[in-house]
């Protein structure tokens, strides 16, 4: 169980890559804590009898054959990005090793 | 104080499919111009939705199967969060409590047949590729989505032989299921370890592991496992504790550098993936699935064996040089000729395999004569040699007759000893005075 007194703000801006000040840390502890206060009700549900399931249809094995469609043009596809060269997405440089 | 060497291995393998793993888009994208084969699906884009790619899930359970798996029952994708550019969505979708396939085992020569425990085989989507520049990275989505098997061992490997003689089955099997092109060097394939040591009084796994990546070959493989061996064993001998971190393997300078603390699982918060239902395949679907899978290498060669009677090392070669199911065929055209004669003729390239099975052993047919098969297979062993020793037959028609003693041993080898020298001596004088 989360316990909501103890959010880790630091690590969760970490894991988003999301730099905070002080202040914005102080807000979000604040703020995130409410949040799973909230959330923690559900643990007054009594789920004794209840089968555990992760997804809200009963469908199985929704699959699709192995058949080629066009894709996007390129131009589509860099179209949202705001940076561009040579058929490539420009981004800021990322050091350190592909995942 | 001794150490001896923890080692597991996970294995990422890019499959051969048409399609990418959860759009239609084509997952053909090496050397294709950057992001031209993508979607909403691939790019990330808001709304897109997932759609499972069944050829990739059959030949993640083919795989699955190979290596002793069991199959289960109740498969469901998860997501894998991480902040990286190379991943559009933000998450990879991937498999972590409900892999498809789990707990197999693989049988080593080494080790006197050693078993290596086979965790678990699942499936997940590929990354965009990235480009690092100097002050900027580029990126093509055109390997996003492109379906990845990963294969994970328990840490029961004890030194490198052993993990280099399992990557290079892993790949063979992969490669016979026609599952993957397994190419290293395009990065069909990647390979990364864990290494520990452990003090060899004690039963229990260290507490530390190191994760080695970015290793492009089974060379590399063995330079960076010997490496990062002898490196361990310096820091522990020194008292230097270890910990968890993940290492790079760099060729150039030889040595493991440094990449960065790994995080723990559960920094991914992976959860069920809303977005596709669960994945199950019943005994029918297994057996369906068997009933295609190609016949792995291991098993072709072993058959082959004991079929036709082929020493271990003839039917191994007939395989590894694709020419199985060509020998097959000319047993079947060849009635009356031993299928040893056949195959013998067929791995030192007596005859061109460039003709029809049928002609080849017309033509083998026709050298062998009326003779016994016996008879045959000698006639082919003298030719055989004949042809591999151009120097001593040129000496021998120079007059040097010593050299025949040197040819009846060679005859006698590729016989393996089970030819009369008199009969050998005969055939040879035949066919160096032809
Ligand atoms: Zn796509």
């Amino acid at each position: 169980m989360v316990k909501t007194s103890g959010i880790d703000v630091k690590k969760v801006a970490k894991l988003g890559n999301l730099p905070l000040s002080a202040d914005e840390e102080r807000i979000y502890t604040d703020q995130l804590s409410k949040v799973l206060d909230y959330v923690e009700l559900l643990d007054r549900a009594d789920t004794k009898n209840v089968e555990p399931t992760y997804n809200p249809t009963e469908s199985r094995n929704s699959l699709r054959e192995d058949s080629v469609k066009p894709s996007l043009s390129q131009e589509d596809a860099l179209s949202n990005s705001p940076k561009n060269t040579d058929g490539f997405i420009v981004t800021k440089g990322v050091f350190g090793e592909e995942q | 104080m001794q150490y001896t060497p923890v080692i597991g291995l996970e294995i990422h393998v890019e499959l051969n499919t048409k399609t990418k793993m959860f759009c239609s888009c084509s997952a053909d994208y090496f050397g294709k111009e950057p992001n031209t084969h993508t979607c909403p699906v691939c790019l990330g884009l808001p709304g897109a939705l997932p759609f499972a790619n069944k050829e990739a899930l059959e030949k993640c359970l083919m795989i699955g199967l190979a290596l002793n798996c069991k199959i289960s029952k109740d498969s469901y994708f998860e997501r894998k969060n991480y902040f990286y550019p190379d991943l559009p969505k933000g998450y990879q979708i991937s498999q972590y409590r409900k892999p498809l396939c789990i707990g197999g085992s693989l049988a080593l020569h080494l080790g006197g047949g050693k078993l290596i425990r086979i965790n678990r085989v699942h499936i997940e989507e590929d990354t965009g590729k990235l480009f690092h520049k100097k002050s900027k990275t580029l990126i093509d989505f055109n390997r996003s989505g492109v379906p990845l098997v990963e294969m994970v061992t328990e840490p029961d490997f004890k030194n490198v032989d052993e993990v280099v003689e399992f990557a290079k089955t892993f790949q063979q099997i992969v490669r016979d299921l026609g599952a993957s092109n397994a190419d290293m060097e395009r990065g069909d394939l990647r390979l990364e370890a864990n290494v520990s040591l452990r003090e060899i009084q004690k039963d229990n796994l260290p507490d530390y592991r190191i994760e080695l990546k970015n290793i492009n070959s089974f060379r590399f493989m063995q330079h960076a496992l010997e490496y990062e061996i002898e490196r361990q064993r310096k820091l522990l001998e020194q008292g230097v504790p270890l910990y968890k971190e993940t290492r790079g393997w760099s060729e150039e300078k030889k040595e493991s550098y440094l990449q960065r603390s790994k995080e723990d699982a559960h920094d991914y918060r992976y959860f069920p993936e809303p977005d596709i239902p669960a994945i199950s395949f019943n005994d029918s679907d297994i057996e369906r699935i068997k009933a295609k899978t190609p016949e792995l290498f291991s098993s072709k060669s072993k058959r082959l064996e004991t079929e036709y009677g082929l020493t271990s090392e003839t039917a191994k070669t007939l395989v590894k040089q694709g020419m199985a199911g060509y020998f097959e065929e000319a047993v079947k055209e060849g009635e009356g000729l031993d299928p040893k004669a056949i195959a013998n003729a067929i791995v030192n390239k007596r005859q061109s395999t460039e003709l029809s099975p049928g002609e080849f052993t017309g033509k083998l047919r026709e050298v062998t004569g009326k003779q016994e098969t016996s008879m045959g297979d000698l006639e082919i062993a003298v030719l055989s040699v004949i042809k591999h020793n151009e120097k001593a037959v040129g000496d021998y028609k120079n007059g040097k007759e010593s050299v025949i003693q040197f040819l009846v041993g060679e005859i006698m080898r590729e016989t393996k000893g089970k030819a009369v020298i008199d009969k050998v001596l005969k055939i040879l004088l035949e066919k160096l005075n032809d």
